[in-house]
This record gives structure tokens, sequence and C-alpha cells, in this order.
């Protein structure tokens, strides 16, 4: 999960990092447990990504304050607590927002806790580094996050029941695609999207003469 | 042998880190779920009002009741006694009592069903049901709350009690579609049985517990308290 080091980053690149060239959902292909499994809506999707993004910012930013004062050896057993603690706190906040939306995600929402992405980030960016560069970092990876889990959950919804975020596009007449909203479909929209990208960067590294980026 | 030792932690120091780390995040928790429980508690008694509201229409308010084989008593009256089932008694706008709301759930295709039916006392028959809960597959196990053919099982579902008040006179049965012929079966949506035999056997299993709890104290809900 730790990315290749170069030379320290820009806040700007930090935060585009996660946004775009390593991308949670698309480059780096982690948390598809949710990714997969949550998107059969818009709402549900976006909901589950700004919760996920949440955790991912406020956990980076506790980790990398007291990044200085914690052993290497109980560093994972810290960080573990830490981001429980903010899944648990972002538990209580949808379940007060609205009781539909818990619903929906149900235990998904706890399960946020085993999310690679947000130790790996802990890890790897977060204990290394203060805390301006590690927020700007997670906020990126966190909106990626959302952004991707967005992408799949609008197509499975348009698709699947041809609504997005709960309004009719298509008239009464039209016949859902159901297997879109069910587990299958998640993989369908995935692997499209998935080409799409992989489309979208090897296109752009032929063009270029220098390679951009890494998988 | 004089090599330099590398640095070791202090077990005073993991630990101390470990415990400090904890008490913090304890108190994030505790003022999260203490800032929250307000806003909690007025979403679920909303949900619980709405899903109530829905399965007996004109329903204004609704309160909570434990039924044991000691009889009925509110919910906020102490801790459920042994054995007992939480029901929702509902009143119209004048306060008149209107029926019983009680929850039922039943392994169906996918996961556990979970539903809220409303029973009525006067025809002694369950008059409704709205999903509280399910996973089962869109398109086909959900066409129970939308297939107009299987709601009509609804109308009145027989579900009266024996002459000894002990259990249900005939227990609550689904068949195969097009073949119901008495008033306390459900005819099936063929092609979405599994779900439709698990909205039976809940409400079979949550009436015949239920109601010969409560049907011999009904008239202590028609006065509300």
């Amino acid at each position: 999960m730790a990315l290749p080091g170069k030379a320290p980053p820009s806040t700007l690149d930090e935060f585009l990092e996660g946004l775009w060239r390593q991308n949670p959902v698309f480059v780096m292909v982690l948390g598809m447990c949710p990714a997969l499994a949550v998107t059969v809506s818009a709402v549900n999707a976006l909901a589950m990504g700004l919760a996920t993004a949440f955790v991912l910012v406020s956990s980076a930013l506790l980790v990398s304050l007291i990044r200085k004062m914690v052993p290497k050896e109980v560093r994972i057993a810290t960080y573990i607590v830490i981001i429980a603690t903010f899944v648990t706190v972002v538990d209580y906040l949808i379940a007060a927002i609205s009781l539909e939306l818990y619903e929906a995600l149900g235990a998904f929402i706890q399960l946020i806790v085993v999310n690679c992405l947000i130790l790996g980030r802990a890890e790897a960016h977060a204990s290394k580094h203060p805390p301006l560069p590690a927020v700007t970092n997670a906020l990126g990876m966190g909106l990626g996050f959302a952004i991707g889990l967005f992408a799949l959950g609008s197509v499975r919804e348009i698709f699947g029941a041809g609504k997005l975020f709960g309004v009719s596009l298509f008239g009464p007449d039209f016949q859902p695609w159901v297997v879109m909203v069910l587990p299958p479909g998640g993989f369908f929209v995935l692997g499209a999207w998935l080409l799409l990208f992989s489309w979208w960067r090897s296109r752009k590294v032929t063009r270029s003469p220098l390679p951009v980026g890494e998988g | 042998m004089n090599q330099p030792a590398p640095a070791i932690t202090s077990s005073t120091a993991m630990i101390g880190t470990l415990a400090l780390v904890a008490t913090l995040c304890g108190i994030l928790i505790v003022s999260a779920y203490q800032g929250t429980l307000p806003a909690i508690t007025a979403n679920k008694r909303l949900a619980l009002e709405r899903a109530v509201f829905e399965v007996i229409p004109g329903a204004a308010s609704v309160a909570e009741y434990y039924a044991s084989a000691q009889g009925i008593r509110p919910v906020d009256e102490g801790p459920a006694p042994e054995g007992a089932v939480k029901f929702y008694a509902a009143y119209d706008a004048q306060g008149a009592f209107l029926g019983v709301a009680a929850e039922a759930a039943a392994k169906g295709y996918a996961d556990v069903v979970r539903i809220l039916y409303a029973y009525d006392p006067v025809r002694q028959a369950v008059t409704g049901f709205g999903v509280v809960g399910m996973r089962e597959t869109p398109g086909i196990g959900d066409k129970i709350v939308t297939d107009p053919q299987f709601l009509k099982n609804f109308e009145a579902l027989d579900v009266r009690l024996d002459a000894e008040m002990k259990a249900l006179a005939n227990a609550v049965k689904v068949v195969k579609h097009g073949t119901k012929t008495r008033a306390w079966e459900i005819d099936a949506i063929s092609g979405a049985t599994v779900t439709c035999k698990a909205v039976g056997r809940g409400i079979n299993d949550s009436a015949g517990r239920l109601l010969p709890m409560l049907v011999p104290h009904l008239d202590k809900l028609n006065i509300q308290s």
C-alpha cells in the first residue's frame, strides 16, 4: 500500500493523489467490500463514501498529531483504536441524521473499521507526516473514495431502478435492469469503470513523453 | 559483546500510550453517544410511528406495551417481564382505540424478513402489514409490498383464538398461488413463495404468542394512558 517515495509533494499534490492519481477505488482498488455492497443507489454510495472520508480524515489528524509519542511496537493497536473510535462516532452520527440511511448501509458502517484504505493511510502516510499534509492527503483519498462509490452507485441506480437520487428519469414505462442492483451488477459496473480508467491512463502514457503515475 | 543495544521502548511507555489513547477515544465515543442520543431516540420514535400509522390508517398516536403471562402494561413502567412480547396500541386523533400493531420476523430467501402487522380486535384479523427490514431480491421478493393480489390477503386475515384462548384457532398458512379458500390462508405470489412464506410464518408465530396474552386484556387499551 505504501507509495513510491519521491521528492516531498506539495499540498495540492497530496490532495490530488487520492482524488485522481491514486484513486482508492479506480486505481488502488481498495475498500471493495463497501464499494460493491452498498452502491445500489447514489445516496447510499455517497453517504458511505463521506462516512469513510470522515473516518479517514479524523483518524489521519489524530494519528499525525500523536505520531511522535506512539512507540512503534504499539502503533497498529493505537491506530486501530483510533479508527474504531471514529467509526463509532460516524455510526451514531448517521443514525442521528437518518435512520433510513442507517438501515440501508447496515453493517457496512461498522465495517469501515476494517477498510484497508484507512489503516493503510494511517500507517503509510499520517504516521510519517505533520497534520496538514496528512489531513490533506486523507481528504483527497476520502473524496476520491466517495467519488468512486458515487460513480458506481449512480450508474447502478440509473440502470437498476431508472432513478437518480430517487428521482425517476425515464418515466413509468422503463423496465428496470434489476441485475444492476444485485451483486453481479456491482462487479459489472466496477469492471466497466476500471476499464474506462485503464484506457484513459494508458492513452495519457502513450501521449506524453514521460510516464505519468504508477498503478 | 559490546554491540550497542537496540533502543528498547519501556513497557511503561507502551502501556502509557495505549492508556492515553484509549482514554481519549473513550471520551470521544461517550460524547458522540450522549450528543446524538436525543436525535436517535426521536428518529426511532418517528420511524415507529410512521410504520404503525402506515399499517393502521387513521392512527394519530402510538403507545408501546408489553404483553406477558401476567397481563399487559406500558413499556415505560419498567423492564420487560419474562417472556413478554412488545406491541403497539394505536389511537386516532380523538384518543379512541383503533387497533394493535406488532412485529413479526421469519427467515426469508436472503435474510430475515421483519414486518409490522396490524391486528384488528373487532374482526379478530390481521388487517395489513408493512416491511420493517428485509434483503429480499429486488423485483422478486419485494413484490410482497407491491403486489395488489398478495396485499388482498391482508384485508382480513383470520387470526381468531380457539375456545380456550390459548392458541390461534387456525394456524396462518401460505398456500400456492390461486388455491386460497379459507380466511386464514395466504395466497402466495408465484415466484416469490419463500418470501411470502416468511410473512405467513412470521405472522403465525408472532400472533400465536402475542394474542393469547393480549386478547383477554384488550379492554385495558380502550382508555389511552
